[in-house]
């Protein structure tokens, strides 16, 4: 079946398109990259330096006009006691909510990973998929609705016969408010309860990881449930615990909608952010205090890297 | 009908990715309709020089020519070369029917004569009206049919076939090893096979081109190869050798050159034994171990000298003794000079 | 020796489950259940009857309505852009070695992982800067800048788990890159890119933080719930978007979830 070379029809333009750039896979790569990576330095990295390039502005206190010359005012005013306070606020409720998170997660990971197959397994994971990608607004909105002095736990309470107990609660300092819904006990509550999916799925991932023959290796060489737990399970489940911590943290460090909805009027960061650029027109400060939440995360995922985070997400 | 000019020509090929020099300057020339196969162990360059052949990868010098034209800057799908993949790379996504008719529906052949020559090229790899099937659904015999047939019928030039039976299990990758034999005769095109399998090169190629490290160490037909060897490589890659040399060899020969000696062309008898007419080489020793292989006995023998040869000894008699001699025997290895292959490298 | 049997959790762990998500479920239920109260100040409980009326005074909300238009809009632009964005660059990172390789990933998960206040306030100096009006545009900017990294995942994994085998042998076979993209690359990668698009699509719905940054006077749907929330006027008219989008939005999730699974790539 040997056949004879036929004449060659020329080829069309987009075949010799489609050679010239097969030839010159240099430029067929630019071409690909050109789009994205054009967008997304101009809009996003470009965006970035522009912030910070604002934070070494300063806002004159008397025109209220933004001064775009370098200087240091807007730092130094970062500094200030109260603003410091908001600091430590933002970063005490995200330590808070990301122990919680982390003592919550733990149980439904350990459980589904451990004790459950198959069918049932996919329906639990897909149990904690489902709020993680519902909306965020409304699921703020729904504790608006349970913690309201009128709603449900309220209702609960007085059931129980506990309303004295909870005015108590809702009457110390820190962690009160006018109601629950107005309270930083509310607001933890919700916190944690937004990031949970964020701290479940991590710990789902690295529980996983683990193979059963450890399990069978640790019941072999005599240990009790409770002792491979603690000597095999925690320490293997850590980096994961650390990959869900990266979110809670860093997720209640930026937060600003649930502060402002729920909490007790008292600022946080994002909240911070949020009204200086806001009326106060005073972007300067509004960029420079985004740059704390920046550099804690970048420390925290330093750590976290060390304490093999990444390796688990 | 055979044209000429080579079906493929290398001219000084090299590539280079980095420090990794994964084809060193290689030359050679395969005659139309030749089955032509490049053996080596892997990361030998030969799986480098197939898909130079084919256009999806680029030579960092030299030129590389199919029937006389230069081909070096042509795409794979401008070049008169298909290709069977070693894990066959069926679409997933179309039918058995689909996947074969790809290369004529890209052409814009119409329909009816493209599902003719389907069933045509399906009979003739001897899979009779799969062509509804999804590639999921066949065994790895059959998918790497259906690769051929997809390859085929587009009437190539040459094809190429990069270890195509390495997935499959001993005894279908004999059958098919005759097969693709016989449809190389029926089909009348010329073959350039990639493999790291000896007996598989040996038994399908008109000519075999050795690689190791991405150069060709010898190039010729399998009995060329193999009873005369011309490197150390080429010796023991291809079959098993006795390589001897210096004090060793100077012992045997008279001369310190290195050579090879094939462990069946040696003769295992007594001490006492008459080497016989001709130029013989004789050596005295006593077996140190024997391995038991059915078709055939290996004796491994410490010579006087000190060298250790292997001897390989056909077991002719009926009754299934474990080995003539035994461990500790005295014996006396006698062999032709002729089949001593003195080694360049 | 393979033990079989399955094995029984202790009851503790069992119940500290069935709690963690009833914690997480039970919110949805409370929002469901108040879109039918008839409670006008919409907050109590139980609730003192039941009615679909407010579902009729949802409907006849101009305002509603252009907050959700706009936000399917943004939604579906932002799906676009993020389709052909992420699609090249995957396909620049799957084929090539090139300086910078591991920074691209980086760069385009940089919009998810820096907390949405970062991004706004970023994307708003930016515009500042350039004096650029706020504008449907500006919003899109926005969601576009974190949609592409969904869809690259999404393709990315799909690109490593086909190989390249396949588009070798459609050009060995006579196709030329276009065709190739046709009949190959295209198909190959449908799934990843419905279920990437859908991701995508609920992210960019979903959003409010960056939003609330780059929308100037412009209400999308969540910002207008953001709204009610601060400045509480028809409680039960946001009840009702409430339940409506948890139940539509379920769907979409479910469905690109099962997508992924069946094809086996790594689900979200």
């Amino acid at each position: 079946m040997a056949t004879a070379t036929a004449p060659r029809p020329k080829p069309s333009f987009l075949r010799q398109l489609s050679t010239a750039l097969y030839n010159r896979p240099a430029l067929f790569l630019i071409l690909l990259l050109s789009l994205p990576l054009g967008y997304m330095l101009i809009f996003y990295v470009g965006a970035l330096a522009a912030l910070l390039i604002q934070s070494f502005f300063h806002l004159d206190g008397f025109t209220g006009q933004v001064v775009r010359e370098f200087s240091l005012d807007t730092y130094r005013d970062l500094f200030t006691a109260s603003h410091v306070g908001i600091v430590v606020r933002t970063a005490t409720m995200a330590s808070a909510v990301t122990l919680a998170a982390a003592l919550l997660a733990f149980p439904l990971a350990y459980y589904t990973t451990r004790y459950t197959t198959g069918q049932t397994r996919a329906l639990l994971y897909l149990a904690v998929l489902l709020p993680l990608w519902s909306s965020y607004i409304i699921r703020v909105y729904s504790w608006k609705l349970i913690l309201a002095k009128e709603g449900i736990i309220t209702w609960f309470v007085d059931k129980l016969g506990l309303t004295a107990l909870l005015d108590a609660v809702l009457a110390l300092p820190v962690i009160g408010g006018p109601s629950l819904s107005f309270s930083s006990l509310g607001l933890f509550i919700v916190f944690t309860y937004i990031w949970l999916p964020y701290m479940i799925l991590p710990i789902h991932a690295s529980l996983e990881r683990i193979p059963k023959s450890l399990f069978d290796a640790s019941t072999d060489l005599g240990a009790k449930p409770m002792t491979t737990f603690r000597y095999v399970v925690l320490p293997l489940a850590f980096p994961g615990v650390v990959a869900g911590s990266i979110f809670t943290f860093s997720l209640t460090l930026g937060d600003y909608i649930i502060p402002s909805v729920i909490g007790n009027s008292s600022p946080f960061i994002g909240m911070a952010v949020y009204s200086y650029q806001g009326t106060a027109g005073n972007i300067p400060l509004a960029a420079a205090f985004t740059t704390i939440p920046i550099v804690i995360m970048g420390i925290y995922l330093t750590v976290a890297r060390k304490l093999g985070a990444f390796d688990a997400l | 009908m055979t044209d000429p000019s080579p079906a493929v020509e290398f001219t000084d090929v090299s590539r280079h990715f980095d420090e990794v020099r994964a084809v060193e300057r290689v030359s050679f020339r395969i005659p139309d309709g030749e089955f032509f196969t490049m053996l080596g162990p892997s990361g030998s360059g030969k799986t480098t020089c197939l898909r130079l052949i084919a256009g999806f990868d680029r030579p960092t010098a030299g030129h590389i020519q199919l029937f006389g034209r230069d081909v070096t800057k042509l795409p794979p799908y401008e070049r008169d070369v298909n290709t069977v993949f070693q894990n066959y790379a069926l679409f997933p996504h179309m039918t058995v029917g689909e996947n074969i008719a790809y290369g004529l529906m890209v052409k814009k052949v119409p329909k009816a004569e493209r599902e003719r020559r389907v069933a045509e090229m399906l009979e003739l790899v001897r899979l009779p009206g799969l062509h509804r099937r999804k590639p999921s659904q066949l065994s790895g015999g059959q998918q790497q049919r259906i690769a051929l047939a997809r390859a085929l019928i587009n009437h190539p030039r040459v094809l190429l076939l990069d270890e195509p039976l390495g997935a499959l299990d001993l005894k279908l990758r004999q059958q098919m090893q005759i097969e693709l034999k016989a449809l190389q005769h029926e089909v009348g095109i010329t073959f350039v096979f990639v493999t790291h399998d000896q007996e598989e090169a040996m038994s399908m190629s008109d000519r075999i081109a050795v690689f190791n490290l991405g150069r060709i160490e010898q190039i010729g037909p399998p009995a060329e190869l193999y009873e005369q060897p011309q490197t150390r490589f080429v010796a023991t890659f291809v079959g098993t050798s006795n390589l001897l040399e210096g004090d060793a060899a100077a012992a045997l020969t008279g001369s310190p050159t290195a050579f090879a000696v094939r462990p069946e062309k040696i003769r295992l008898d007594d001490e006492s034994a008459e080497a016989g007419s001709g130029d013989m080489c004789v050596a005295d020793g006593y077996v140190q171990e024997f391995l038991y292989l059915g078709m055939h006995t290996r004796y491994i023998v410490k010579l006087d000298n000190g060298a250790e040869i292997t001897v390989a000894r056909q077991n002719e008699q009926i009754a299934a003794e474990q080995g003539v001699w035994r461990p500790g025997d005295r014996v006396r290895l006698i062999w032709p000079k002729l089949a001593n292959n003195p080694l360049q490298g | 020796m393979r033990y079989n049997r399955e094995l029984k959790a202790p009851f503790g762990l069992t119940a500290a489950a069935v709690g963690v998500l009833l914690f997480l479920h039970i919110p949805f239920a409370i929002v469901m259940l108040y879109a039918f109260t008839t409670d006008e100040a919409a907050f109590t409980f139980p609730p003192p009857g039941y009615t679909l009326k407010w579902f009729g005074v949802a409907w006849n909300r101009p305002d509603l309505w252009s907050a959700l238009l706009l936000s399917a809009r943004v939604a579906l632009l932002a799906t676009l852009a993020a389709l052909v964005l992420g699609t090249l660059a995957a396909a620049a990172v799957y084929r090539s070695r090139f300086f910078g390789r591991e920074a691209i990933s980086f760069l385009l998960v940089l919009p998810i992982a820096l907390p949405g206040i970062v991004t706004g306030i970023a994307l708003r100096s930016m515009m500042g800067l350039m004096n650029l009006p706020f504008s449907f545009w500006t919003i899109l900017i926005g969601h576009a800048t974190f949609c592409v990294v969904v869809v690259y995942n999404n393709v990315l994994a799909r690109f490593r788990r086909t190989g390249g085998a396949q588009i070798e042998a459609s050009m060995d076979l006579g196709a030329d890159g276009f065709q190739t993209f046709r009949y190959i690359v295209l198909p190959n990668l449908a799934t990843a890119l419905l279920a990437g698009g859908m991701l995508a699509f609920a992210l960019s719905f979903d959003e409010v933080i960056v939003t609330t940054f780059t929308a100037g006077q412009q209400s999308t749907l969540p910002i207008w719930i953001f709204s009610q929330l601060t400045r509480p006027r028809d409680r039960p008219v946001t009840n009702v978007v409430a339940f409506l989008v948890v139940s539509i939005t379920a769907i979409p999730i479910l469905y690109a979830h099962f997508l992924s699974q069946r094809s086996g790539d790594t689900a979200e």
